[in-house]
């Protein structure tokens, strides 16, 4: 039993903390949330320079380590600095999905690219009436020729106004939300047929509607095989699961730990309101919320990184659910002790509590994943 | 023990509904019951023509005495009122005058006073704010340091308000200021006073909250005359009136009937909302979070009746009258976030608030506005009270720990 990084990792937490600390302050944060492609190219460029774009992928794929634990440690960093830069949607999703279901060709195309940070990737997976089923999906892909043509209503798609690689899953074959039959497409953003809706998300981050009318895509740019794309979805979302409940972790940390320096000075009756019995066992709370999820995203990071099978994906699972439930109950109590201060744009609070909002729904909200690990 | 209403009653509900009908009609109901998804002429206009209904009828302000153009309304009567009011969606009269600023006035303040503004607020003419919170002085309110010093036949008023609710549109603002540093206890040197916000040296600053929404505000005071005519009652007495008006107020603080409707709304988007091919409701653990929480208010909406049935009898509100803007706001809290639990991914988009009527929503039509309130609910735990400094007096007070 170990829960101790290697030095390379120990190495990786200190650059990234120091990142952090240093240019990444709440109103540095909040000055890149205001460009119209919603971060700092500057910042995405310091993040490909110190390599950590490349960080999910292994060597032979031209990255720089490519285990859970890495992109854990990256990310719960960037989860304190409420980081808006795309390396979610870009990185984890998308290079995930070349990672895993591209073929030599497309992984040599595509992947360098992702990893020196000069082009950006998206994955369209969600639509409208799917809820968190990756299976359900509507979105239909039809042999032409040497195409497809693909034609449905991509929902939500984070970072497609950004994207140079689109990621979109399709039905090839079977019934609308049957696991088999599903394919992924490597789709060109400025292809035609193809119109996008742009939109702030509520946690100043972008996000868009996407609408395919039989938008041609090349049979070789199929990613993975015809009909067994639902594997691959569904490892590519665990794998960013993971990241956001490591982000989750970050997010909580800041929050609690912010609450109590606040009721350490908020003086109220002649007395700072930390002194409060009922506002210390909240914080406690609140305290052991963060070191509960803690514990299971260390679990859950270390079963992906053991193998993808069965026991990795209840993990996952247990760790949404956990962080789910935390991240609610820290989110919603922060902004209670801070009073007023707490409800306001200003202050960094609501905006990590309105991140939290957002981790918690994606890829699968806690009665989603508790009823997945009820099933696995 | 019975919980129907009585034949009496029961005609008073069928006079409101063909009030409604007429002044309300349900056409546009079903639009209001929906959350107002940004500045809408067509509201603004229809919501003028029912407030004037209103007045005429001689029902815009119930829960005021008959001579002052209330309504001589027993409780029950006022309770069918709110719970018809809100399931019909309609708009309600700003509460910073009709229900926190008027009782002060007719209870304590001069018939100057009383003429000079009480009119004006039944008839919604002019708009009042509630400056009472300072940036030091928030739950412990008697600490608040704006000063008022007399000067002639004026007050001088130097000091910060904030969260300031609605400042930017309100004509005058009733303030706590300290007309007594060097009372023995903090309460009794503060008075109640009446402030005209066009008065020079008044500057109102909005504050934004959560998803830029504009509500509150910050006031600041500098060397602002107010004419000594405007002291509501006696100087240092302040604090008696505010929190004299605190105990007074107690029907509809649990906002009960307005949890009833987002419940509906819940329940809809629950039907609406589509799972697996099916609907939300087919999911068992998502409907049975929602039953629970209907259970909660069911409860709650019988805590209300037992207190206004006290009251009615002419007895002083129960023990159990305390816990209703406690557990009112525990509702209204979860119902929201059950309700962005519904919506899903859609829970994500926040497009600029400014769409145009005719530009399609993303998601289903409400999603924003839930969005919206679920951020701003967060407030109602905290504002009137918060829940610990409510939960503080219901130990002492009630339990005498
Ligand atoms: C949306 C909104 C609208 C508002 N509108 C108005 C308005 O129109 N006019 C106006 O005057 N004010 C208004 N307020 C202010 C509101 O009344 C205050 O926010 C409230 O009194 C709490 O004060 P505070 O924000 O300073 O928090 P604090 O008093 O600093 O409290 C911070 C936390 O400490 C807790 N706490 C404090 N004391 C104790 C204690 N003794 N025991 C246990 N816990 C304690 C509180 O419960 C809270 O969780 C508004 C506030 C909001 C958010």
């Amino acid at each position: 039993m170990d829960f101790s990084f290697t030095d390379e990792q120990d190495l990786l937490q200190e650059s990234v903390t120091r990142f952090i600390q240093n240019d990444y302050n709440f109103e540095a944060r909040q000055q890149n949330t205001v460009h119209a492609w919603g971060y700092s190219k500057e910042n995405w460029s310091t993040f490909a320079k110190l390599g950590w774009l490349g960080v999910p992928f292994s060597e032979a794929d031209g990255g720089f380590g490519g285990s859970s634990v890495d992109v854990m440690i990256l990310m719960e960093q960037f989860g304190r600095g409420l980081v808006v830069e795309p390396f979610l949607p870009s990185v984890v999703l998308a290079g995930g999905a070349l990672k895993i279901a591209g073929n030599p060709t497309q992984k040599e195309k595509l992947l360098a690219g992702i990893i020196d940070g000069s082009s950006q990737g998206a994955v369209a997976y969600s639509e409208p009436q799917s809820r968190f089923n990756l299976a359900d999906v509507a979105t239909t892909a039809v042999a032409d020729g040497d195409n497809f043509k693909l034609s449905g209503h991509k929902a939500v798609v984070l970072n497609a106004q950004n994207a140079d690689i689109l990621i979109v899953s399709a039905r090839t074959s079977g019934q609308q939300r049957d696991e088999s039959g599903i394919s992924l497409f490597i789709v060109d953003p400025k292809a035609a047929g193809l119109t996008r809706r742009d939109y702030p998300t509520v946690d100043s981050l972008r996000a868009s509607e996407l609408i395919l009318e039989n938008v041609l895509v090349a049979k070789s740019d199929m990613l993975g095989d015809l009909d067994a794309g639902f594997p691959l979805l569904e490892q590519v979302i665990d794998e960013a699961t993971l990241a956001v409940a490591a982000e989750a972790v970050g997010a909580m940390e800041v929050l609690y730990k912010d609450t109590v320096e606040y009721c350490k000075s908020r003086e109220q009756f002649g007395q700072p309101i930390g002194k409060f019995q009922v506002l210390q066992h909240r914080m406690v709370d609140m305290f052991m919320a963060h070191e509960q999820s803690k514990s299971i995203l260390y679990m859950a990071a270390i079963r992906m990184d053991e193998g993808y099978n069965a026991l990795a994906q209840k993990a996952i699972s247990a760790l949404k659910v956990q962080v789910g439930k935390s991240a609610q109950f820290v989110g919603q109590s922060a902004v209670q002790l801070h009073g007023g201060m707490g409800m306001t744009e200003e202050l960094n609070i609501g905006h990590y509590f309105k991140r939290l909002t957002v981790l918690i729904t994606l890829f699968g909200n806690t009665d989603f994943h508790l009823k997945r690990f009820g099933r696995l | 023990m019975n919980l129907e209403l009585n034949g009496e009653d029961l005609a008073f509900q069928e006079e409101v509904r063909g009030f409604l009908d007429e002044a309300w009609p349900r056409q546009i109901r079903t639009s209001y019951l929906a959350p107002l998804s940004g500045p809408d002429k067509n509201r603004i206009s229809e919501t003028q023509v029912y407030f004037d209904a209103l007045i005429k009828k001689q029902w815009s302000v119930p829960d005021w005495p008959l001579e002052y153009g209330g309504t001589d309304w027993t409780v029950t009567q006022k309770y069918i009122w709110d719970r018809e009011t809100a399931s019909a969606g309609c708009p309600v009269m700003s509460a910073f005058g009709v229900r926190m600023l008027a009782p002060v006035l007719y209870t304590w303040a001069s018939e100057a006073l009383k003429k000079r503004h009480l009119p004006a607020i039944r008839e919604a003419s002019v708009q009042w704010c509630q400056g009472y919170s300072e940036p030091g002085a928030g739950s412990d309110l008697a600490s608040l340091q704006t000063k008022a010093v007399l000067d002639g036949d004026h007050y001088i008023v130097n000091g910060a308000k904030t969260w300031t609710s609605s400042a930017h549109n309100a004509d005058w603002i009733f303030c706590l200021v300290r007309t007594d540093p060097d009372a023995k206890r903090p309460q009794q040197g503060i008075s109640f006073l009446l402030i005209d916000m066009r008065s020079p040296g008044v500057e109102v600053h909005p504050i934004y909250l959560l998803g830029n929404q504009h509500t509150v505000n910050s006031v600041s005071l500098t060397d602002v005359k107010v004419p000594v005519e405007n002291l509501v009652g006696e100087e240092n007495k302040g604090w008696t009136y505010a929190k004299g008006l605190l105990t007074h107020e107690r029907t509809g603080i649990a906002g009960v009937a307005r949890s009833r409707v987002l419940l509906q709304q819940l329940r809809t988007l629950t039907q609406t909302t589509i799972q697996d091919g099916g609907s939300l409701s087919d999911n068992r653990s998502f409907v049975e979070k929602v039953d629970a929480v209907d259970i909660e208010l069911m409860a709650l909406e019988i805590t209300e009746l037992r207190t206004l049935a006290t009251v009615a009898k002419g007895g002083a509100p129960g023990p159990e009258s305390s816990i209703l803007k406690l557990k009112g706001t525990e509702i209204s809290q979860r119902i929201s976030d059950l309700k962005v639990e519904a919506l899903g991914y859609y829970a994500l988009p926040y497009p600029d608030q400014l769409l145009s009527d005719n530009e399609q929503k993303i998601g289903p039509d409400d999603a924003l506005t839930t969005l919206q309130a679920m951020l701003f609910g967060r407030a109602s735990t905290i504002f009137g009270g918060a829940t610990e400094i409510q939960k503080n007096i219901v130990a002492k007070a009630v339990l005498g720990l």
